[in-house]
């Protein structure tokens, strides 16, 4: 048997352990060694305060009485947990970027700052989890009492056991929840208990299932076969509680202030939602595992009239395994006693940064740097906070006698937390959502669940006579809290829920829909909807006078001496001043503002900030900021890229360029290499014949005469390639000097066939000799007697025909120059006009710089000289400019 | 220049990305419609027994939860944190 006092003892040594951990976490985090202190398996287990006591004891009475309802609560923060990519990471987003302090911080932060709806919040979680934390109080005491009845020599009172674990839970509370005043610093040793604990309460429930099955059952098969005997053998769930419950434990996951505190103030690490997402689901499926096996061995075992919500003890402790109801023990004291204490931390945030601080804030006379340290005070709140939440739950746990089951006050609190929910959802999702809606919204659902489920929930006569439950209120039959317009049958929870959520949510879409908003409301909508494209708040502090001292005091008193002197140093720093005194510019006083909310609160900081620098002013400006600012992302985006095609752009021109100098130089060593050539050999056969000149005595006059002609020729050939060179390089360097003169076209063409015309038959046009061209008419019948030239040396037809037709088009005059050979093949079209470029085998002498030249001179005359392809034999087609705009020189 | 037009066809990884972001959002929708299946049972003739009860609602329950462990290894943040990107709506 054990003994209380070993009990007692047991219980203690866990505490001190307990205290130890929390201690070691804490010193560590001091010390930067903290880094095993926020990974995502610590955080995850510390989600699991959603299993209180309720869960550890509760769940199992709850099974007892109606079968497998009772996964329902667990059932919908699966959901959620699974769902996280929906809400929860974008509750943590915003909760991060705005640094949220609590549930009601989030709430009325959203709405424009207003101390007014964080004030409401505070107070409806205040009433909604007092019950809760009755409940938690309650269960130590009943497990306590189990071990009393069980063997106990002394004997103990319930209210005194709940009393010393309340005073325990308080202590506990204060040392490791309010050691640092910014709530946005994660109370490490606090989060470490409660991740120690939740392992302890998962390990003996699941002690105690393996106890069950495998120990009192034979194995599986014996407590299937168990289940099936038992009176909840049959799957009995009406479908409204199934889906209301399903929906309220969700609504509740999100909204209860201790999850909020753990899942989001407490969140280091948006990333750790990751693992959450599926580890939280089994940490719950691991929980809710071995409920039924242990309600139905307690129904069997246990006599008729046994608390079945003290199965868990009372099965082991029967069986007569003391260990093991001890470590069940243990497992129901980790869970009530961390649901507690973060419930505590959270809601003496809230009481504190909403109610408490504003108070003192207006009692001293309304200034922040006046009066005295407003960190102590701060600090005092919470503590006293603390006490008052835990004493609050002890109160309503000795009046109401702890009576009820315990399931059902943990309804209850549920459907008052999920009140919060459409104010809460709509604010992150809806940018319509204004203060007035969601005032109406959770003033709607206060009063529904205050008259159809809390008050009820004391039963008739207690606080609501029977006549009001009969009658309804005033008389009036539509209003009986359990029966609202008259709808009967429905069981009281879902109808309760039911009635409460929809107008609640009516009552806030409706009223948001008919109200303005206020324009610090619409910017935080914008900041909150759309977190994932904002992350700075825009400016909303139109810049004071000399105040940076004022706040310096105020900061100092809010965040600690050396803190707020580094933060403004910094500050000062970044806007390159040297001191401690920043310029009180808008970004630093948003800066200030939300480095203070994390101590005291959105709505509290930018009361205290308004006090010094004077009213904030939204102006149109930061509206116009938000409002621009998707347009301005989506303007720089398009500027980078019209920017990366600009770059594509230049990288292609430079690449062409490139490849342009390239050739350019291949060119250049071909030109070389050709000149050489070229001038090689005629100098080849002048030398060879001078030589022979020279050195032969017996030459008749005729050889002489042959040999000299010879070598004339050659001189004359290689000055006329050396004329070709130096015209072709004075035409492409362009200093060339241009001889302007008027004269008709059909006159060139004349001049030009008499020079070069001799065996080609030429058929023209009538209209040449009309066309007069002021141009440098030499060159121009340079080009003619090149293109006669040409079609004289390389037209293969029998008898070659030259046919020149002129037309214009537009400013421009057109010759072409058509032959009846056979044209030039298509891949060499392109090369004919480069320097040296001959066709075929160099059968006809030319140095094939004639087209080179007459290209650089139609170039010269503003012109252009083409190959015309598709004609019946080699054409070139002459372009030129009617009204001379001679090309620059 | 809208971002629709930007991202008509993204690279190999992202396109992974995105679509086990749509699996994330639906995972809950499934969640709820299999949990909702009890619902029809209580009218059916022949009660269900609450042991096949708890080995369909224990059962689905283990398949979300390895679903989504699946899925979260997949969403882990990207580099930079370009919260424009992954938070699309």
């Amino acid at each position: 048997m054990v003994t209380l006092n070993l009990l007692i003892l047991i219980c203690l040594a866990y505490v001190v352990f307990l205290f130890a951990v929390a201690f070691a976490a804490d010193r560590a985090a001091i010390r930067g060694r903290g880094k095993w202190l926020n990974t995502p398996l610590v955080y995850t287990l510390s989600l699991s305060i959603y299993c209180t006591a309720w869960t550890f004891y509760g769940a199992v009475g709850f099974a007892a009485r109606s079968g497998l309802e009772y996964v329902t609560i667990y059932l919908g923060p699966t959901l959620v947990m699974v769902g996280w990519w929906w809400a929860l990471r974008k509750m943590v987003r915003v909760g991060r970027a705005q640094r949220i302090t609590s549930i009601a911080d989030l709430i009325s932060s959203r709405y424009g700052k207003s101390n007014g709806l964080a004030v409401f919040v505070t107070i409806f979680a205040v009433i909604g989890t007092t019950p809760y934390i009755a409940l938690q109080l309650q269960s130590v005491t009943l497990s306590f009492a189990v071990f009393t009845e069980a063997g106990a020599a002394i004997p103990l009172s319930h209210q005194s056991t709940a009393l010393w674990v309340a005073a325990g839970l308080v202590l506990f509370t204060i040392l490791f929840g309010t050691r640092n005043l910014d709530a946005n610093e994660r109370h490490h040793g606090v989060v470490m208990a409660i991740a120690l604990e939740a392992v302890v309460k998962l390990f003996a429930l699941l002690a105690v299932g393996v106890f069950v099955v495998w120990g009192l059952s034979g194995g599986v098969q014996g407590i299937v076969a168990r289940i099936d005997a038992s009176k909840i053998a049959e799957f009995d769930v009406s479908g409204s509680r199934w889906a209301g419950l399903t929906m309220l434990s969700a609504a509740a996951f999100l909204c209860l202030p201790r999850m909020f505190q753990v899942m989001v103030v407490e969140n280091e690490d948006e990333g750790h939602l990751r693992m959450a997402s599926w580890a939280f689901p089994t940490y719950l499926m691991l929980m809710s595992l071995f409920v039924v096996p242990i309600a139905v061995v307690g129904l069997d075992l246990m006599p008729e009239g046994a608390n079945p919500d003290l199965f868990v003890l009372t099965v082991p402790l029967s069986e007569g395994q003391n260990g093991l109801a001890i470590l069940s023990f243990l497992g129901g004291f980790s869970s009530a006693t961390s649901m507690v204490i973060v419930a505590a931390i959270a809601l003496s945030t809230m009481v504190s940064n909403h109610i408490v601080m504003p108070l003192w804030l207006s009692a001293t006379g309304g200034t922040a740097v006046m009066s005295g340290d407003m960190r102590n005070v701060a600090l005092l709140t919470r503590r006293f906070s603390i006490a008052g939440v835990i004493f609050l739950g002890y109160l309503y746990f000795h009046v109401s006698g702890g009576g009820t089951a315990l399931a059902a006050i943990g309804l209850v609190s549920f459907a008052g937390v999920a009140q919060f929910l459409p104010a809460m959802i709509g604010g992150l999702f809806w940018r319509g959502a204004t203060r007035s809606g969601a005032f109406a919204g959770l003033g709607m659902g206060f009063l529904l669940w205050l008259f159809t489920l809390f008050l009820p929930s004391f039963g008739p006569g207690t606080i609501l006579p029977q006549a009001v439950f009969d009658q309804g209120l005033f008389g009036l039959i539509w209003l009986r809290p359990q029966a609202l317009f008259g709808i009967v049958g429905l069981d009281p929870l879902v109808h309760a829920v039911m009635w409460s959520m929809t107008l609640n949510t009516g009552a806030f879409v409706l009223v948001s829909l008919l109200s303005f908003p206020q324009p610090v409301e619409r910017l935080q909508a914008a900041q909150y909807v759309d977190v994932f494209q904002h992350s700075v708040t825009t400016g909303s502090w139109s810049g004071g006078m000399a105040q940076s001292e004022d706040l310096l005091i105020m900061s100092q008193r809010i965040l600690g001496a050396p803190q707020a002197q580094a933060f403004f140093a910094s500050a000062a720093r970044a806007q390159g001043v040297n001191g401690y005194l920043p310029e009180p510019s808008p970004k630093f006083l948003n800066q200030l503002e939300r480095e203070l909310a994390g101590s005291v609160g959105g709505a509290t900081a930018h009361a205290m900030v308004s006090q010094i620098v004077g009213r904030a002013a939204v102006s149109v400006e930061d509206l116009m900021a938000v409002a621009d600012e998707t347009a301005q992302i989506m303007e720089y985006s398009s500027r980078l890229e019209a920017k990366s095609a600009e770059q594509t752009r230049t990288a292609r021109q430079l690449r062409e360029a490139n490849e342009k100098l390239t050739q350019l130089s291949v060119q250049k060593d071909e030109f070389l290499s050709q000149v050489s050539h070229e001038l090689r050999t005629p100098m080849t056969s002048i030398r060879a014949f001078s030589e022979i000149l020279r050195d032969t005595r017996e030459l008749s006059a005729g050889e002489q005469a042959k040999y000299s002609s010879i070598i004339h020729d050659e001189t004359v050939r290689l000055t006329r390639l050396l004329d070709d060179l130096l015209d072709l390089s004075v035409l492409e360097s362009g200093r060339v000097n241009l001889n302007l003169q008027a004269g008709t076209l059909g006159n060139m063409l004349d001049r030009a066939e008499a020079a070069a015309g001799a065996g080609l038959r030429i058929e023209r046009g009538k209209a040449d000799g009309d066309i007069v061209l002021t141009t440098d008419l030499d060159r121009l019948a340079q080009v003619f007697i090149n293109l006669m030239a040409n079609t004289r040396k390389y037209c293969d037809a029998d008898e070659p025909v030259l046919s020149i037709s002129t037309m214009r088009t537009g400013g421009d005059l057109v010759i072409d120059f058509v032959d009846n050979g056979c044209g030039i093949r298509a891949g060499q079209q392109a090369v004919i006009f480069e320097k040296f470029s001959r066709l075929g085998d160099n059968t006809v002498g030319g140095a094939g710089l004639g087209l080179a030249i007459c290209r650089e001179i139609m170039t010269r005359l503003g012109g252009a000289i083409s190959y015309l392809p598709g004609q019946a034999g080699a054409a070139f087609r002459v372009t030129l400019p009617l009204e001379t705009r001679v090309a620059a020189q | 220049m809208t971002p629709e037009q930007e991202a008509i066809i993204a690279e190999r990884r992202s396109y992974r990305r995105r679509r086990m972001i749509d699996a994330a959002r639906l995972l809950p929708v499934f969640g709820v419609a299999f949990f909702s299946i009890p619902l029809l049972w209580s009218g059916a003739e022949g009660r269900t027994s609450t042991t096949s009860a708890m080995l369909y609602i224990f059962g689905i329950w283990a398949v979300l939860a390895a679903t989504s462990a699946a899925i979260s290894r997949h969403l882990r943040p990207e580099g930079g944190g370009s919260s424009r990107q992954a938070g699309g709506r």
